[in-house]
């Protein structure tokens, strides 16, 4: 285990510093998006609990570091542009 | 038409909350909504635990960690504070707390915060259960849900008294914006953050977040279940404006309010439920809907 070095009252200067701890790890199945299909309503962007799902020119495309695999974006895709995969590690 | 903030990520990823967890939605509309000229106080529960794993932290904005029941007086001492250094106004402050940090031991500190007119919005976000120490009953949960403390068994049908109408009660102080909201509806909630943040005085936001581990259903149900708590009337969308709490308005009516049953199945604490039991719940909830009008 690495040191942690404790500061007065616990105080923590790096904002968003969780990113250094990738969730990806946990997941057991992984969104894949069709393109070709997204219509960029971004209901998988606003629902992700992870902000895992990024805006693209054209559509959508996933941060697997952080994406825990929770399907949400695939039930709530109104055009059925995601489809979850069994990830294969 | 999207906001100015509508991009910046104000929690960040890499955060510990359960996959599907409802807090994670919730909390990237709400801090998305408030912008980066925001300080927050977070009661212990869930979300703090999850967002502050030390060394590191999901917060993009100054956070205070209270303790469990005192998120809404430290954000009142944060205000205060703002008030002396002739900064009223110009920073939005919000207190965040789970159900048992609002309905149960915080509720106190919240009163408190209500009634000396602070101009803080506290938020509760609510699972229906003391989550992270493992799914205990609150105030908070439904008649019928079986959690650990209320399990449910040949004696028992679970939790046997009534969820607290919390956001009612928080407008009964007279403050200047009540709501409740939940993430199926992102822009409505957003919105309401809106209101709250702008309203002069205290505000309250009751957030429904469902939590695939305690209510125990899966991890891609939880906004599906958002939705139909608020279809079925199991949970009402509503705000009060300027103190109105006898003036609500509904902002969600359901055209044709779907069954309760279709809400309950989807979630294994309510799985012993039999069809009387069901039958009573559907009653309560008509007669709640009866009450606000739909
Ligand atoms: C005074 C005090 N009592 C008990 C606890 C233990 N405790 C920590 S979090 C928690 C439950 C939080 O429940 P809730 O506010 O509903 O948030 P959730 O975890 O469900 O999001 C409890 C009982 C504590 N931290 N402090
Ligand atoms: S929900 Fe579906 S259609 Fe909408 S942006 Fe995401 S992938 Fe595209
Ligand atoms: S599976 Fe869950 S965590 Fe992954 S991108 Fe979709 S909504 Fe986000
Ligand atoms: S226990 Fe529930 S509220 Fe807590 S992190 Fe997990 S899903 Fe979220
Ligand atoms: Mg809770």
């Amino acid at each position: 285990m690495s040191k942690v070095k404790i500061t007065i009252a616990g105080i923590n200067k790096k904002a968003g510093s969780s990113k250094e701890y990738k969730t990806g790890g946990w997941r057991t199945m992984k969104p894949e998006v069709d393109v070709e299909k997204c219509i960029q309503c971004f209901k998988c962007f606003d629902y992700c609990p992870d902000g895992a799902v990024k805006k693209t020119e054209d559509a959508i495309e996933f941060d697997l570091d952080y994406c825990k695999g929770c399907g949400i974006c695939e039930r709530e895709c109104p055009v059925k542009a995601i489809v979850m995969k069994v990830e294969e590690k | 038409m999207m906001s100015e903030n509508e991009e910046k990520e104000l929690l960040a990823s890499g955060h510990r909350m359960c996959a599907g967890c409802g807090e994670g939605t919730a909390m990237r509309a709400i801090l998305k909504e408030a912008g980066p000229n925001s300080i927050a106080t977070v009661a212990t529960g869930c979300l703090e635990v999850t967002t502050t794993a030390y060394p590191q932290t999901a917060w993009e904005i100054p956070l205070i960690h209270a303790a469990f029941e005192n998120a809404a007086s430290v954000a009142s001492g944060i205000e205060a504070a703002l008030k002396q250094m002739d900064k009223k106004g110009e920073t939005n402050i919000l207190s965040f707390a789970g159900d048992g940090g609002t309905f149960d031991i915080g509720f106190q500190a919240l009163s408190g915060m209500f009634e000396r007119k602070h101009n803080v919005t506290h938020i509760c976000l609510d699972n229906e259960a003391y989550m992270n120490t493992g799914i205990q009953r609150c105030s908070s949960t439904p008649y019928g849900a079986s959690t650990t403390t209320s399990p449910s068994g040949k004696e028992s049908i679970g939790e046997d008294r009534p969820k607290k109408p919390i956001a009612r009660i928080a407008g009964a102080h007279d403050i200047p914006y009540a709501a409740t909201a939940t993430i199926a509806y992102i822009d409505d909630l957003k919105k309401k953050v809106n209101k709250a943040l702008k309203a002069d005085g205290p505000a309250f936001l009751h957030v429904f977040a469902p939590c695939p581990t305690g209510w125990r259903h899966g991890s891609d149900d939880t906004i599906e279940l958002a939705r139909l708590a608020v279809e079925t009337g199991v949970f009402v969308l509503w705000e009060a404006e300027d103190g109105e709490i006898c003036d609500i308005k509904i902002t969600k009516k359901p055209k044709e309010r779907k069954p309760v049953k279709e809400y309950l199945k989807k979630q294994r604490r309510f799985a012993h439920l039999t069809e009387e039991h069901i039958e009573k719940i559907q009653k309560e909830v008509d007669e709640k809907c009866e009450q606000y009008g739909f």
